[in-house]
């Protein structure tokens, strides 16, 4: 134990600015948060669970009491599964509220906080990590509805694109869960606060029931629900069923709505989250 | 002269209505270490958090190395190392992991990165404990991971919030090593310390604060030199004896002698060191008085801090007025800031 090799360390470098030094200070933040997991794979687990019971609840006990304009029995499971798909990926809210409520409570972020790295990178490397995180839980979600008898019948590149959106929704959703985390005092609140509003959200919408069964003015709400354009875009990317045609226009332009809806969160919520971060660590 | 690497000039911070930091006034010269001294809830944690930029003042300025705190937050992270009050890693990374993540942080290489947590690891004696998660760490342990994340880099200034609270003996010698061979190499250094022995082996210079002021200031003997200098402490076998024991040394004491009855000891301020105890040894051996105990005391930095923070005397004056100079000092010294 000898002093000299402690004390070599080299000066610190000046921070990286940019986009580019943004970008690695958030990879080596999502690196850490996925290491997170791998030690708490409950969280993971969990997160599983929900959805893959919504699958089979839906699949064997509701399925048969629930009809979709024009199709059989088997046409319910084709439709649900895209809204399924798309719940879960907004459930990443609650993930990313509760990480961050949590991070805010530890003494981690002061160590950040002194650190020459990017600000706004303890929020990206986060939603990063809660993206893969959702991405795996899409992908296990997929072989379990595949197994249950849901297809895609428009091929690959275009089952891929529905994904794409999928992921794209749930980043943007992270955004709001981030929000969300600052804003709340405790991990516990920003569980329930992440999850509380999702509910009406997800349900207000095409996902699980043809809209037309809805009243008038309730339709309306689901029809411009940024939920219902990822739901019905993906639907036709997978060749399932969409329920009875609409002459809605965000219903008929899905894709670009969906895509549209997606970015506009995510630019809101990360502008909202990075000021609201910068101030509440200030 | 050298420049200040760190600098102050009435730091204001409130929680509610807690005046957290009253007006701090602060400057280290480049390549010295600062002791911030002060009772629990004084204002030292909050005065390093305002300059690592942390928290943000209500009104004041500091400067780091040169750079404004207020303005440039950025380019001061650059060039500061923090340990905090409380260990800031990972509990589900393992030591290894949050060292390396704090190199990377720092721009090394994960290469880099990877080597220098694996140095600091090995001298801060965590290398058996390096590939384990740190939540299944002691507090020591954790303190030593959150000591050495403040060194992957050696940045010019270094703030270190109590940094050996909780160590053992042993890591506690080697952080002061360690330490001391920084501060050789250039590195100034603001401390904050319970452990009064701390500061005076590694403080050039100490500022003690209470209130969120900054109320002494100087080197560790200036300051015990404020609050008097040598005295004379006996310890009768008989109670009974003390005035006559008081007669006794009157003829040597410099200022007023103090009694405390329940202890049966008597303190006088004196000069002229052990010769003087020598003649009070005999002179109380003339008059036969029985002795259980006795010394003399030069005041210790803890002398001072009680004297200075006053807290001994503020929740009962009267008592504390009898039972020792240092009290009356800072009674007297309390009703002159007054
Ligand atoms: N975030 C906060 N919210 C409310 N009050 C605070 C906060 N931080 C500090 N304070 C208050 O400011 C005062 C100074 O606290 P500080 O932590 O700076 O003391 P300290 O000198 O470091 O004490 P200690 O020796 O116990 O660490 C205390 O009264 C404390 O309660
Ligand atoms: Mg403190």
């Amino acid at each position: 134990m000898t002093a000299t090799t402690l004390t070599t360390g080299a000066a610190p470098r000046q921070i990286r600015g940019g986009v580019v030094g943004m970008l690695r200070d958030s990879w080596v933040v999502a690196k850490r948060n996925l290491r997170r997991m791998t030690r708490i794979p409950e969280i993971v687990v969990f997160g599983l669970m929900q959805p893959v019971m919504f699958v089979l609840l839906f699949t064997y006990v509701m399925g048969g009491a629930i009809a979709v304009p024009g199709g059989d029995s088997n046409a319910y499971k084709q439709y649900l599964m895209a809204g399924i798909f798309a719940q879960t990926v907004t459930f990443a809210v609650a993930g990313a509220s509760a990480g961050i409520a949590e991070d805010m409570t530890k003494g981690l972020v002061d160590r950040f906080r002194s650190l020459p790295m990017a600000r706004s990178s303890v929020l990206v490397g986060r939603t990063i990590a809660d993206l893969v995180q959702t991405a795996f839980t899409v992908l296990v979600l997929a072989i379990v509805a595949f197994i249950v008898g849901w297809r895609f019948n428009n091929g690959f590149l275009k089952a891929l694109g529905a994904f794409a959106l999928l992921l794209l929704l749930g980043y943007a959703f992270s955004w709001i869960g981030a929000l969300i985390g600052l804003s709340v005092r405790s991990p516990e609140a920003a569980t329930s606060a992440g999850l509380i509003w999702l509910f009406p959200l997800t349900f207000v919408s095409n996902a699980f029931v043809p809209v037309s069964s809805m009243p008038g003015w309730l339709q309306a709400v689901a029809y411009w629900n940024p939920f219902s354009a990822t739901v019905q875009a993906c639907r036709e990317l997978f060749g399932n069923p969409t329920g009875a045609p609409t002459n809605s226009w965000p219903m008929e332009h899905a894709v670009w709505v969906s895509i549209g809806w997606s970015l506009l969160i995510m630019a809101v919520f990360s502008y909202l989250s990075v000021r609201k971060y910068r101030s509440a660590t200030a | 002269m050298s420049e200040a690497a760190i600098s102050a000039e009435g730091l204001v911070r409130t929680f509610g209505d807690v005046r957290a930091l009253d007006g701090v006034d602060l400057d280290v010269p480049e390549g010295t270490v600062l002791g911030l001294l002060g009772p629990n809830g004084a204002g030292k944690t909050t005065t390093v958090r305002v300059l690592t930029t942390l928290l943000r003042p209500d009104s004041g300025r500091a400067t780091v190395a040169g750079v404004d705190v207020l303005k440039h937050p950025d380019k001061v992270r650059s060039l500061i190392g923090l340990s905090g009050q409380y260990a800031a890693v990972d509990e589900y990374l393992t030591g290894q992991e949050n060292l390396q993540m704090v190199g990377e942080l720092y721009q090394m290489s994960a290469r880099e990165a990877k080597a220098r947590a694996k140095e600091l690891l090995e001298w801060f004696n965590l290398a058996d404990a390096a590939g384990r998660i740190a939540k299944t760490y002691s507090g020591g342990m954790r303190r030593r991971l959150d000591l050495a994340a403040a060194l992957v880099v050696r940045p010019p200034v270094m703030f270190l919030d109590e940094p050996t609270t909780g160590l053992d003996p042993r890591n506690r010698m080697a952080l002061w090593e360690v330490i001391e061979q920084l501060v050789a190499e250039g590195t100034t250094l603001l401390l904050t310390t319970q452990y009064l022995e701390e500061a005076d082996r590694l403080a050039h210079d100490i500022a003690v604060v209470d209130h969120g002021r900054v109320i002494a200031r100087g080197t560790a003997d200036q300051l015990k030199a404020q609050i008097g200098g040598e005295r004379v402490e006996v310890v009768v076998t008989d109670s009974a004896a003390l005035p006559l024991a008081v007669d006794a040394l009157s003829p040597y004491a410099i200022g007023e002698p103090t009694v405390e009855p329940h202890t049966r000891r008597i303190t006088v301020p004196v000069t002229g060191g052990a010769r003087v105890l020598a003649d009070v040894i005999r002179e109380l051996d003339a008059r036969e008085i029985l002795i259980h105990d006795i010394g003399l005391r030069r005041p210790t930095l803890d002398d001072v801090f009680l004297s200075l923070t006053g807290h001994v005397t503020e929740s009962d004056e009267a008592v504390a007025e009898t039972e020792s100079p240092e009290a009356e000092t800072a009674t007297s010294r309390k009703k002159a800031r007054v």
